[in-house]
Order: C-alpha cells, then structure tokens, then sequence
C-alpha cells in the first residue's frame, strides 16, 4: 500500500516581515517547498490551505500561477495548519491526487488577538465582559494543573528559557536571543502565572509542505520523510478548553488525547518510540500539560523532567527545538506547519547548531487550537 | 430622568433582587447543567433543556488575573491609562457546573483555589442611554455558605 512521503518543505521565516503581505510571505514559502523537492507549481494537483487574519489561500495561485488545481481553504483556528496538512494526506492516501500542498500564512497586529464572540457561537456579553481573552484560558488551565499536579513556577520559566535557548541556535527562528532565568521571571505579569516571555506573540510568516504517493517519492528526491499520521480531533464532553462560559462538573480528557493515540495507532508506534517532538506551546505550562496530554508521560511527571534536562536538544525527550512557538511567534495559519516543517529538518539531519544527535528517527508534531481542537503529526524517516 | 440598571446579557441572572441568582440549563435527559441558558446538550445531544437558577454561591476552582486592557469587543469605558487589572475565574457551582467570571480583586493574594465566593452583580459601563450595564461577577464570601 502506497504510503504519504514529504518531498518538499519551505518556510518564510516567522517574526516581522514589513512592505510583505500575509499571502506574500505565503507564496514565499512555497516557492521554497517547490525548490526543495524540485517541482515546479504545475506540479501540484490539490492543496489545501489557510490563514485567520491575512485572506483566502486560494489568493496565492494569482501569483503563484493559474493551473486549474483543486485548492480548498481552510480556517480551524491555530490547527489551521495541522488540519490543512490532514486534508492533503487524505487526499494522496485515497489516491485522488498523487502532489498534494499544504500551506499556511499568517500576518497579525502586535497584541492579544481580539476574538468576535458571535464567530464562536457566544453572545456580546461575553467579550464585552472581558472574558474572551485566550491568554486568560492558559493561565486558568496552568494554573489549576500546577494545584493538581505540582508543577512549579520555577518549571514553567525553565521551559521558556529552553525555548529561547533554541531560538538562539537557530538562524531561522524570530527571537534569536537567549534569555535568562531572571529575565523570564522579572518579565512583566502577563496572566497570573504566567508572564511576558512565558506566552508566544502573534506574529507574521509561511510555511508549506508538498507531499507526495510515496510510490513517486523517490523520483523527486533521496531525503524522504514519511508522513506515517496526521489527525485531527476536536474536544469531547468535560474538556477544559477556551471559550468556555462554563466547563462542567467532570473534568474529561483534552483532544490532544484522542488525536495523539489515534495518530499512534495508525502509524503503528508508541509515544515511547519518538526521538524528537514539536509540542504547542502558547505558553510555557501549554508545553507542560501537553507532555502529558499526548501520552509522553505521566500527568505531573514533566516537572522533573524540565528540571533533569530530559526535554533539552540533547535530552531524552526534545521538545520544540526550533524554539517553539514562544521563539518563532504564532502565525495562525502557518504554525502547525512550522512545527512539522523542523522536525523534517531533525528527520532529515538538517537542523545544524540544534540537530538532535543519533540520526533522530521518529519525530511527532502537536498543534492545538480554539476552540478546542488538535492536530497531530507522526513522522519519519 | 431615572438611571435603570440594564443586564449585559439577557437572562443570565435574575434581576432586579436584592439576591440575585446566576440562570443556566439542566440537561432533562442526562442531567449535565449549562451556564448560559443552552438549547442542546454538549454531553447527550438531547434538546430537553430546563432553565434553572444555579444560585449564588460557589467555590473557586481556578483562577487568572487579567494584566491587561482586552481590545475590543471588551466595552467598559475603560483606557489603558485608566485600567486596573481583574481578576477572572471558573467558580464551581453547588450543582457541580463551573462558571467563568469577572473577579473582583487584583492581586495574586486575594486568590485561592477552593475558596468560597459570593455572586455580585456590578456595573461595567455606562450605556449609550445613560443607563448602568450590570455583568455577573464574584468576590471573596464573607462566610461559609
């Protein structure tokens, strides 16, 4: 049976792109994907794509070039790009398409992101009371997993200091420079508990990944990533999630749950089996908590793991090493793709200063939005 | 001409009273309860919703301080100059149903998961008719309930 092969990723470096539209920055990443997997536009049969604030993807085929390809946008929130990725490994594993693209792209204000209610199925009331604040949510959902579990303050600022400890290594990243300890815990409070450089920004930027039948794969290129589960699955009844009037009297499971054992269960292995991980990281406790939510251990164990060094570049279990959202900034559209677009550079023995040692076999990719959704990746080499 | 006190959303709390009640649904079918009033249940699909009175009175099961002015669609007359931060919270209901909201305090210290809090209703912001918008919102109970 033929299996999804990656041939191609490209990326328009996230952060700050003046004089570029969003569907610039878009297109730019793209071009890089054709490049890398030596295919040009009018290769690509279907793609799926989207962004929150900088227009319809479609809009890249007026400059990418008019070829009659099949494109469909599509919008979920921060899963944006996990689900655009889905959409187009369904469509090679069903045989519709043999090139499928993937694309993300984003171009936000500086700030918070200002939320319609109505878009979300909620009335005015709710944002005019100031309740429809994302960064609200993570803290309140940190907030009682440090209570339930004892995860410490001090956890959480190492986790950022790791991100941009990364974020230094790495020449594409948008926060380059490393922090300290001290300059993450006097940062400004932001949301008790968490502060400035414990939350990722809104930011600007593209990612694209081409896939291919892997039965074609080998005529575009020697460096094949195999794209072995991408999976979406949205909250059940009792998660915690933003948005949220109300949550109910049992807490149950977040999506992460579902998605993460679905994806192992289709591909075939076990969260124990992954060399390197890219988990969504609005906030340093999002890291922590989703550790645990994807099956990489136990609710309440991330602590000394954080503190042993487990989730460093050369750790047992690396987490974000490109960064992560808090040091490449959160492009809606395109951050799910950014995540899968690093570890196929890990996968690949690309990575350069923050490359994973020991030929990193199997990399896992987690992207997690509102209103309660996530979209997992399972690759390989 | 009278200042009336208007709420910020319909049929969220009994009001006027001088003991207000937050209102949500109770699934007929599965029993699950909702803040606001929902028309369909989350948990069983079912459409037999009855509106009940969740009361006033819960127990604070988490919590955040808002540091920050929100942008729109947050409307309370306020500027950044004029801002103070407040406190927001899932507060467990005696039926079990956690609502969000507005708390009243500002410091880290005020707060403690597991502590009693008492419903208030308080103004937000003066309306384009001169009239007090109310919103729901907790603050620390006096007394055990």
């Amino acid at each position: 049976m033929s299996e999804v092969a990656i041939v191609g990723i490209g990326m328009h470096n996230f952060g700050r792109s003046p004089g570029l539209s969003g569907l610039d920055q878009g297109a730019n990443a793209v071009r890089e994907a054709l490049q890398d997997a030596g295919l040009s536009w009018k290769d690509i049969q279907v793609a799926y794509g989207g962004s929150q604030d900088a227009g319809n993807a479609d809009a890249l085929c007026n400059q990418l070039g008019l070829t009659a390809l099949q494109f469909t946008n599509i919008w979920n929130g921060c899963a944006t790009g996990g689900s655009s990725l889905s959409a187009a490994y369904n469509a090679i594993k069903s045989g519709s398409a043999d090139v499928a693209l993937a694309v993300g792209f984003d171009k936000h204000e500086p700030g918070a992101f200002n939320a319609d209610p109505k878009d979300w199925g909620l009335d005015d009331w709710y944002g005019e009371a100031g309740l429809m604040v994302t960064t609200q949510f993570f803290a309140m959902k940190i907030q009682r997993y440090m209570a339930e579990y004892g995860i410490t303050d001090d956890a959480l600022i190492k986790v950022a200091q790791k991100a941009f400890y990364n974020g230094s290594l790495n020449p594409r990243a948008w926060r380059r420079q490393a922090l300290s300890y001290d300059d993450i815990a006097n940062s400004m409070m932001v949301s008790h508990p968490l502060r400035k450089y414990q939350f990722c920004s809104p930011a600007e930027g593209g990612a694209a990944i081409i896939l291919c039948n892997s039965n074609l794969a080998k005529r575009f290129t020697s460096k094949l990533v195999y794209l072995k589960a991408a999976v979406v699955r949205t909250r059940v009844y009792g998660s915690f999630e933003v948005y949220s009037p109300c949550q109910a009297k049992e807490q149950g499971n977040a999506p992460s749950v579902k998605a993460s054992q679905d994806a192992f269960e289709l591909a075939g292995v076990g969260p124990k089996d992954f060399d390197v991980l890219q988990l969504q990281d609005t906030e340093s406790g999002a890291e922590v908590m989703h550790m645990a939510e994807n099956g990489f251990c136990e609710h309440g164990e991330q602590e000394h793991l954080i503190q042993s060094g487990a989730t460093a570049i050369n750790g047992s279990m690396p987490v974000n090493t490109d960064g992560g959202c808090l040091a490449n900034g959160e492009p809606v559209g395109a951050s799910g793709l950014r995540q899968v677009f690093e570890v196929c550079l890990q996968l690949r023995g690309q990575a350069g200063d923050r490359q994973v040692q020991n030929n990193p076999k199997l990399g896992y990719t987690h992207v997690y939005g509102a209103p309660g959704l996530s979209g997992v990746t399972v690759l390989a080499v | 001409m009278s200042v009336e006190q208007v709420p910020i959303g319909p049929n969220l709390f009994t009001w006027p009273t001088h003991k207000p009640s937050l209102i949500g649904s109770r699934c007929q079918c599965c029993g699950e309860y909702f803040f606001p009033v929902q028309r369909g249940c989350a948990n069983c699909s079912s459409t037999s919703m009855g509106e009940v009175e969740l009361g006033d009175r819960g127990v604070l099961w988490t919590w955040t301080i808002q540091g920050f002015i929100p942008k729109t669609p947050y409307n309370s007359e306020e500027t950044p100059e004029t801002f103070t931060p407040f406190g927001v919270g899932y507060v467990e209901m005696p039926c079990g149903v956690k609502v969000e909201a507005r708390l009243k305090g500002s410091q880290p210290d005020q707060f403690h998961i597991g502590m009693p809090m008492q419903l208030v209703i308080e103004k937000l912001r003066t309306d384009d008719n001169g009239n007090d918008v109310m919103v729901f919102a907790f603050q620390a109970a006096e007394q055990e309930a």
